[in-house]
């Protein structure tokens, strides 16, 4: 037996032993603790597990001990991420911090950032939100506007960022601010680090069409914060984001394993709210609709692997295709969101109420906050526009 | 789970490419058509196929064949369809080769696998009846008189039916005219007394027949499987020639993708290439998008049809639904994308368009293999599984 197996066997041992029952089930977004100043556990055994996890390191389990993580090899903290997944044990602590300021700053920060950012991260002590998008700068995000001037050994904020997700719960941001105005849009931006805390930051909540209020607007007026923030050289931003987006889509998977609270499937709800003739659904549109959506569904699964596959031959193939898959995937969600609806019919309609099962009412709400899938992180427009200029390499 | 083509398959791939462009590109099946080529395909190019072993890429090699697996031949489809090649590559390297595999005796594979392997034996399945693909109705007759049958009816738009040697007739020995139960597949010499060949000119310029029987003596030992359970048998057969044509169509698909790719790139108007248009551009992206969403069902079918037999009505019918619906999309938006020339019998975009059509309606269209995918899978099951 080698180590990596002993590893495996001592960790599965350790984590039948210790994480508790209540862990163990599927959970929506809302069951995860994502630390903060702000945070309180929603359940006893929520902390519980998670001062388990951080004894150990745990919560940040590659990262260097140094550092308050776990110093685990990526094949052990793979293993243990495999041993989790298997337990069906949910993370102890989710978000940003971990999956993509941290990582972030582990290849890019310099030794006083690391020091006075990570250990807070991989404690769950700080809660990090993302401050990218503006009002005016959404699909064209290097067009950002919000400004920041030099003022001695300080910038001086002043604009506003938008969709920061769960930035009113938030200890720090990060984000990109414009500090110079040329010719290239992409130079002139400087990534920096904000204490939220500082004078001068009002965040707003904002209310969507499903009810939520998630995401926030975040207002900067005369914000003073000291250049030893900055990650990276000033101006030079736009590298360290593009970085952090290749570890965003890393985190993609974690993000929507945790995050993607179980649901029914339709044909398993066709069962229940369609009437069936003759052996088949009755109502010959909706079954069309719902054999479409399990084709999709199995192909969008297989294209995934087949990207994997192709990484591991070495084949062109593995990017070429991945670009098609933020497109595939969040339209195929959205599509099925609505046939969940139209298969619930009147039943599907619920906001609130005793008279609606709590799945009715949860599918109207996903339906609606489905419309932000193919918005968020890259418009469909925009995942089009990549697939045609890099994959296709048509014409700018 | 295998997704991608294995590094000899590739190579296989690649050999084949140079080949086919080389023997038998688009402006081959143009040749053949615009001289009303008799047999519909070239015979010598058929004889380079099997002196390359790609004639018996599944035979086994004790009946002398490659024994390199359905994703080899499937390799090789995939090139075919590129080029369009008219050749007797499905009808008998697929559906011939695999109904002996699966169905024959000892004395039937030891007799014909050898010669389907030297290229000296074609054949072609005589199955369809109806206007629509629909294998379990079969109304022609195998009636038992003394110790063998008569074949009585008729059998339409049966691939490469007016060439081929062999046929293999799926009849009906019992029960009713749509039951599954009842079946017999039987071969028999194309040449035989009682059988009349009549070709069928059709949109795509290959070979289709229809077939009549009348009074056609059949010996039982020219029943391929068992009486009457002809359909456990077809079903197999019938998967592995669906997922063929998926594969040959997929690379009509990429063919013509490309094609009009390169065209976009290539177009002047308004004093720019006409690919710099976002409305082309996001037109072309979604179809990538299908395309490759369709070779993953695909290469997941050819490479189940060895390894899990249970799920392959599944899988084929995904793929072949699959390449159906990307096939016709891709073909229309080439045409629309090329304009004007795009309607015109000098650009092979039109070949393209007419294959596809006619692949879209073989071995089941795109309903019906919604409806089997849905019943297979037990989306039409009232109660849960």
């Amino acid at each position: 037996m080698n180590d990596l197996d002993d590893f495996r066997q001592q960790t599965r041992y350790w984590l039948d032993e210790n994480c508790p029952a209540e862990m163990r089930t599927p959970a929506t977004q809302n069951d995860y603790f994502f630390g903060g100043k702000k945070a309180s556990y929603r359940s006893d055994s929520q902390g519980h597990w998670f001062n388990l996890m951080l004894d150990r390191g745990w919560l940040a389990p590659s990262w260097p001990e140094a550092y308050g993580g776990g110093g685990l090899s990526q094949p052990q903290a793979d293993v243990l991420n495999q041993e989790m997944e298997s337990l069906g044990s949910r993370p102890p602590l989710v978000g940003m911090g971990l999956w993509m300021i941290g990582p972030v700053l582990l290849e890019l920060g310099n030794d006083v950032q690391k020091n006075q950012h990570l250990p807070g991260i991989a404690r769950g002590e700080i809660f990090w939100c993302q401050g990218f998008s503006e009002p005016g700068a959404g699909s064209d995000l290097a067009s950002l506007a919000c400004k920041a001037d030099v003022d001695g050994d300080h910038l001086v904020i002043n604009g506003s960022k938008i969709w920061s997700s769960m930035a009113d719960q938030a200890d720090w941001m990060f984000c990109l601010v414009r500090t110079h105005s040329g010719e290239s849009k992409h130079h002139g931006i400087t990534f920096v680090l904000v204490d939220l805390a500082t004078k001068g930051i009002t965040v707003e909540p904002i209310r969507l069409i499903n009810g939520s209020a998630e995401f926030c607007e975040t207002f900067f007026d005369d914000v003073r914060v000291p250049i030893a923030n900055v990650v990276g050289e000033i101006n030079e931003g736009w590298a360290v984001a593009k970085r952090m987006l290749f570890f965003e889509r890393l985190a993609m998977g974690n993000i929507e394993k945790s995050f993607s609270s179980p649901k029914p499937n339709p044909s398993s709800l066709a069962r229940h709210y369609l009437p069936f003739d003759n052996g088949k659904i009755a109502n010959a549109e909706l079954r069309t609709r719902i054999t479409r959506n399990h084709m999709r569904s199995k192909a969008v699964e297989l294209t995934m692997q087949r990207v994997q596959e192709a990484f591991v031959a070495g084949l062109p193939e593995a990017s070429q295709v991945m670009s098609i898959l933020k497109y595939v995937t969040t339209e195929e969600e959205k599509r099925k969101l609505a046939l969940t609806l139209d298969i619930m019919g009147q039943q599907g309609l619920g906001w609130e109420g005793e008279q609606f099962e709590g799945i009715e009412r949860q599918a109207l709400r996903d339906w609606l906050l489905g419309y932000g899938l193919t918005i968020a992180g890259g418009t469909s427009e925009i995942q089009l526009n990549i697939i045609a200029k890099r994959t296709l390499a048509l014409p700018q | 789970m295998t997704l991608i083509y294995n590094e000899e398959q590739r190579l296989l791939q690649s050999t084949a490419k140079d080949f086919f462009l080389e023997n038998a590109p688009v402006s081959a099946l143009r040749h053949l058509r615009d001289t009303k080529d008799a047999k519909g395909y070239s015979d010598e190019l058929w004889q380079q196929i099997a002196a390359l072993g790609w004639a018996s890429i599944i035979v086994p090699e004790k009946y002398g064949g490659l024994e390199f697996g359905f994703p080899g031949l499937a390799a090789v489809l995939e090139v075919s369809g590129h080029c369009l090649t008219a050749s007797p590559l499905q009808a008998t390297a697929v559906i011939g080769a695999s109904a002996l595999i699966l169905g024959g005796n000892d004395h039937q594979k030891s007799q014909l696998l050898p010669k389907i392997a030297a290229g000296e034996l074609t054949v072609a399945l005589a199955l369809e009846e109806c206007f629509h693909h629909h294998p379990s109705h079969i109304a022609l007759s195998a009636e038992r008189e003394g110790v063998c049958f008569r074949l009585n009816g008729e059998k339409r738009f049966v691939l490469d039916g007016h060439s081929a040697d062999q046929l293999i007739v799926v009849a009906r020995s019992s029960a009713g005219t749509s039951d599954e139960h009842g079946l017999s597949l039987v071969l028999v010499d194309a040449n035989a007394a009682g059988v009349n060949r009549e070709r069928t000119f059709v949109a795509d310029s290959r070979n289709v027949a229809t077939i009549r029987f009348n009074n056609t003596a059949i010996q039982s030992s020219q029943l391929l499987g068992e009486l009457d359970q002809g359909w456990l048998l077809l079903e197999p057969v019938l998967d592995r020639a669906r997922i063929a044509l998926a594969v040959e169509m997929l690379g009509s698909a990429f063919e013509v993708f490309e094609r009009t790719i390169g065209y976009l790139k290539e177009r002047e108007q308004f004093g720019v290439k006409i690919g710099s248009f976002q409305s082309l551009q996001h037109r072309v992206s979604i179809l990538y998008t299908e395309l490759e969403l369709t070779r993953s069902v695909v290469m997941h079918a050819l490479n189940a049809v060895e390894k899990n037999p249970i799920q392959l009505p599944q899988f084929a019918s995904l793929a072949k639904a699959s390449a159906n619906e990307v096939a016709t999309l891709v073909a229309e938006e080439a045409v629309q994308l090329h304009g004007g020339i795009g309607v015109t019998d000098e650009l092979d975009i039109g070949l393209f368009l007419k294959r596809i059509r006619v692949a879209s309606q073989l071995w089941g269209d795109t309903g019906y293999h919604y409806d089997r995918y849905a019943t297979v899978c037990g989306i039409n099951l009232s109660e849960g599984p």
